[in-house]
């Protein structure tokens, strides 16, 4: 097994997932290239398990499925925020969120509560 | 250039050509869908590496779990059907940085590895992962589990709209249910609605 067609494999597929989070506009494509991004660093985990005699054996695997279960939960909290912020502004436009003043209904629910 | 290697290359080529369908397409849904064969291809490489339950697992979370919850996303934002324009922004800085790391770390890896041959190590059964889980790697574990349900916990906080509004009854729905918690959560989450 020649470990360079992996290795350049998950190369590329980081380079992919950088791109998509860069291009994308819409809050899921983003989450998407993230998970490219995710699974490239799995790939090199399992074949530097494979080429790297470790004194654990196998640990590149178990920090392989460690990753699987961040993924899992980062997506499942990011799918929350974009459906939140699609509940605020009707729309998952990254370019538009402002970074810099609360939306209208979030300032007028603080000073609701406040009073 | 053994089977594996042949099977590797075959494998790659279908997983970075997904992948840049992911990331080029037009439809919202399809990049999904490509997400789906992207992913697939990858099992089969972990299959390939021998890395047996790590291919099964990203098979269950990843193609089951994942893929399935962004495609809900995609549904529940109203994603349009058929091509929409405006999902990329203008994008030579994305290329040039994508293209810059993806082919430098290309390059790097080449470097360390050349066409250098290895031989594949004992199967990653669940037998073996499991032992190696379970005794050297307890603690790392244990945090991922309560990591895991701070991140559920975390969701849902964020997808109720009653649980952040300070005072307020929800617009709607049963008051007094959820009251004893309500003042340590609104402490936390006041900035959010």
């Amino acid at each position: 097994m020649r470990p360079v067609i992996p290795y350049v494999t998950a190369a590329l597929l980081f380079g992919l997932g950088v791109y998509g989070v860069l291009r994308r506009r819409n809050a899921v494509l983003v989450l998407m290239a993230v998970e490219l991004m995710l699974n490239a660093v799995n790939l090199i985990l399992v074949t530097a398990d494979t080429t790297v005699r470790a004194a654990l054996p196998h640990s590149g695997q178990v920090f392989a499925l460690f990753v699987i279960v961040l993924a899992a939960a980062e997506i499942g909290v990011g799918l929350a925020i974009v459906l939140q912020l699609y509940r605020l502004r009707a729309s998952v436009t990254v370019d538009d969120v402002p970074l810099t003043e609360a939306p209208a209904g979030v300032a007028a629910d603080r000073g609701e509560g406040e009073k | 250039m053994t089977g594996a290697d042949v099977l590797l290359l075959a494998l790659g080529a279908v997983a970075v050509g997904a992948g840049a369908l992911v990331v080029g397409t037009r439809h919202l849904v399809r990049a999904g869908l490509w997400l789906v064969v992207c992913l697939g291809a990858l099992a089969g490489d972990y299959l390939v590496l021998s890395a047996e339950l790590v291919a099964w697992v990203q098979v269950l979370i990843y193609v089951g779990a994942v893929v399935v919850l962004l495609l809900f996303a995609v549904m529940l934002t109203r994603a349009p059907i058929g091509p929409s324009d405006d999902l990329d922004r203008p994008g030579w800085p994305a290329a040039l940085i994508g293209a810059g790391s993806g082919l430098g770390l290309a390059v790097l890896l080449v470097d360390a590895f050349r066409w250098s041959r290895v031989d594949l190590p004992a199967a990653g059964t669940a037998e073996r992962l499991g032992e190696q889980v379970f005794r050297s790697w307890v603690l790392p574990f244990e945090v991922l589990s309560v990591l895991l349900l701070a991140a559920l916990v975390g969701a849902v906080v964020l997808s109720r709209p009653d649980i952040g509004r300070p005072g307020g009854t929800p617009p709607g729905g049963p008051a007094g249910a959820v009251e004893p918690p309500r003042p340590v959560v609104a402490a936390d989450e006041g900035g959010r609605a």
